[in-house]
């Protein structure tokens, strides 16, 4: 089955706008396009409009304006034959307490005219075992891959997943990953919502960064780190006294300065250049250091790029 | 591999496994209205005629009366003057005879135990001193079945389980769907919202065919309560009394956002019905002005034609007006609950 709308696009959408009664904008003029057989992530902090954008994009909200396609259909001309090709991941959904894990599952498939066995997407979600389980016994991380294997179960090529590992543990993160990835790996679409940048990093081969409703970057998680200028980062930390930003700015490699909570994050490239620039700066400047680290730049660098707040502010 | 089988039969299979898992529910729907039809039977099951209990003053003549008002009617015990007194102030005996000439009689004359005292008191003194009767009469006893509370009471209840559980089997349990965003989340595929209603319908329908055989089945073989008429029509107006409650149900549900809301708008609802409705009294102890505004409520229709069916065995044709406006109720309330319903 391939995953093809007009010009392979799983979603197609141009200048999304939700505004309600009262005027609160959660989605301002959103552009976005989803490739067959892409993972995309759409990023952002709490309240960024994320899941306002999704629930349009799947049909479940109407937009104030714009257009939306979804595998080349519309929601007004073809919304059962898309509901037979997409599968759903609402945020924090709640099924049905006292039935079981198998129960569920085959109930939802039997809301679809073609779809996979049951059995088949427990194994695939690695909830065989709880099968005969009900609904209100299971962990965060066990209902959580419940719902993404109802969403797979109707063999989509489009599957939408709002927020899958909010409020899981570490390994029930890395399970439901793999999930995602294997599904990927299929040649479907995924659209998925997050607001941990780990997460987008390591599924997503394209990202889009939204907040207050825009889409403030788009493109490939490495396109975008490229884009700070530097692939590290300096965190720096004074016992006491103040840095000479613009002065630090002027430092080889160093590709630019802002103030974080605790100090200063510098964007370098290449590091080795940078960083002994530094050392020298402050040793001059006769100023004491509390705490210097290095690490990779991450996505979250480029949403404090963009915004000036950090993701979780 | 599961076969895959239609959506409605799953979604009706759901919800019937999601009922009996839910203790509380059975018992709502089952235990409780035994429960009521076990104590209210009890607490006024008919007894034998109780005799009247009096007390005669001692002194001369009093063995004389007590021999002469011997009747298994009448329990008499001779008593001194003080404790005949406080016998008769605290109601332990209805009426205190005081030998003499003329004897008399004491008694409260607003308390009819005490009324009947005198006079079955007097009549068998009168007798017994030689009075003969003028006019010759026959006493015929009747107890008839049909014609107690307990007969009253179990149409009135089966009508209130059908109001109750129909509303929150439909209502209750749909807001609850929607508060945790389950509605939506059945929307997101491709589910037929018909099929989502009616599984709710197919359920409803499947409990009345138990509950209303299990209710009158109990109180048949626990009290004697015999179904006088046909009780295939006794069953069709309990499925349509069941259908007009899970349209008020499902009315009240349209649009309610959380399960506080639709508890209260449910109880709003159903408590002028429970008290008003003659579930556990008659509805003409109101007064006359209110009875039009009663007969229009749902559950004074069910349970009129419930008991006009089961007691009094009347035909589809007696009850025709109840089964009307519980149609009415029914055609609008599905007819606004369809207009009003908001899905997502």
């Amino acid at each position: 089955m391939s995953t093809t709308g007009a010009g392979g696009l799983a979603v197609h959408c141009r200048g999304l706008v939700k505004r309600y009664d009262g005027g609160v904008v959660a989605v301002d003029g959103l552009d976005l396009d989803v490739h067959a057989g892409e993972c995309f992530g759409l990023l952002g902090p709490n309240g960024a409009g994320k899941t306002t954008t999704v629930e349009i994009l799947e049909g479940l909200l109407q937009p104030t304006e714009g257009r939306v396609e979804i595998l080349g259909l519309t929601w007004a001309s073809h919304e059962r034959a898309l509901r037979e090709r997409i599968g759903v991941s609402l945020q924090e959904t709640h099924l049905f307490e006292r039935l079981s894990v198998l129960e569920i599952v085959t109930l939802f498939r039997s809301f679809f005219a073609k779809g996979r066995d049951p059995d088949d997407v427990l194994r695939v979600v690695s909830l065989e075992e709880k099968k005969n389980a009900w609904y209100e016994k299971l962990s965060g991380g066990q209902k959580q891959r419940l719902a993404v294997a109802c969403a797979l179960v109707g063999d989509p090529e489009l599957v939408f997943l709002d927020e899958p590992t909010t409020g899981l543990d570490p390994q029930s993160r890395l399970q439901l990953w793999d999930v995602i990835e294997s599904f990927k790996r299929s040649g479907r679409a995924v659209l998925l919502t997050t607001h941990y940048m780990d997460e987008a990093e390591r599924l997503c081969d394209r990202v889009g960064i939204i907040d207050h409703g825009k889409a403030i970057a788009l493109g490939s998680p490495r396109e975008l780190i490229a884009s700070l200028g530097g692939q590290e980062v300096i965190e720096v930390t004074l016992s006491r006294g103040a840095l000479d930003q613009d002065g630090v700015a002027a430092l080889a490699g160093v590709r630019g300065v802002r103030r974080v909570a605790d100090g200063f994050a510098l964007a370098v490239d290449p590091l080795h250049v940078a960083l002994p620039a530094l050392i020298d700066h402050l040793r001059a400047s006769g100023l004491s250091l509390e705490r210097l680290a290095t690490r990779h730049a991450t996505l979250e660098d480029v949403f404090v790029a963009h915004t000036g707040r950090g993701l979780r502010d | 591999m599961t076969e895959p089988r239609s959506a409605l039969r799953e979604l009706t299979v759901a919800r019937l496994r999601l009922f009996f898992r839910e203790p509380s529910t059975v018992f709502w729907a089952f235990g409780f209205p035994l429960l009521l039809t076990v104590a209210l039977g009890i607490a006024f099951r008919n007894r034998p005629p109780e005799p009247a209990v009096v007390a005669i003053e001692d002194g001369p003549g009093a063995e004389r009366v007590l021999a002469r008002i011997a009747s298994p009617l009448v329990r008499a015990r001779v008593e001194d003057s003080a404790t005949a007194a406080r016998e008769l102030r605290s109601g332990k005996v209805a009426l205190v005879i005081v030998p003499g000439e003329p004897t008399s009689y004491r008694y409260d004359e607003t308390r009819p135990e005490a009324r009947l005292a005198r006079v079955l008191v007097n009549d068998l003194l009168q007798r017994a001193a030689g009075r003969s009767d003028a006019v010759s009469v026959r006493d015929e006893r009747v107890t008839e079945v049909g014609a107690r509370y307990i007969d009253f009471l179990v149409p009135g209840l089966v009508g209130l389980n059908l109001m109750s559980s129909g509303m929150w089997g439909i209502g209750y349990a749909i807001v609850e769907m929607r508060t945790k965003k389950l509605v939506k989340r059945l929307l997101a595929t491709p589910m037929r919202r018909s099929d989502f209603l009616l599984s709710f319908v197919i359920m409803r329908a499947l409990f009345v065919a138990i509950e209303v055989p299990v209710l009158f089945g109990f109180g048949w073989i626990a009290f004697g309560v015999r179904v006088v008429g046909s009780p295939l029509l006794l069953l069709a107006l309990c499925f349509l009394g069941a259908s007009t409650f899970g349209g008020i149900g499902l009315l009240v549900a349209s649009r309610a956002q959380n399960t506080q809301t639709i508890g209260g708008l449910m109880n709003l609802v159903m408590m002028p019905m429970f008290i008003a409705s003659g579930v556990f009294f008659s509805t003409s102890n109101f007064p006359d002005g209110m009875q039009p505004f009663l007969r229009a409520m749902p559950l004074t229709a069910l349970n009129d034609a419930l008991r006009a069916v089961a007691n009094d065995g009347a035909a589809l044709h007696d009850v025709w007006r109840p089964a009307l406006v519980l149609g009415s109720w029914a055609a609008l309330s599905y007819a606004a609950a369809f207009k009003l319903f908001r899905w997502l």
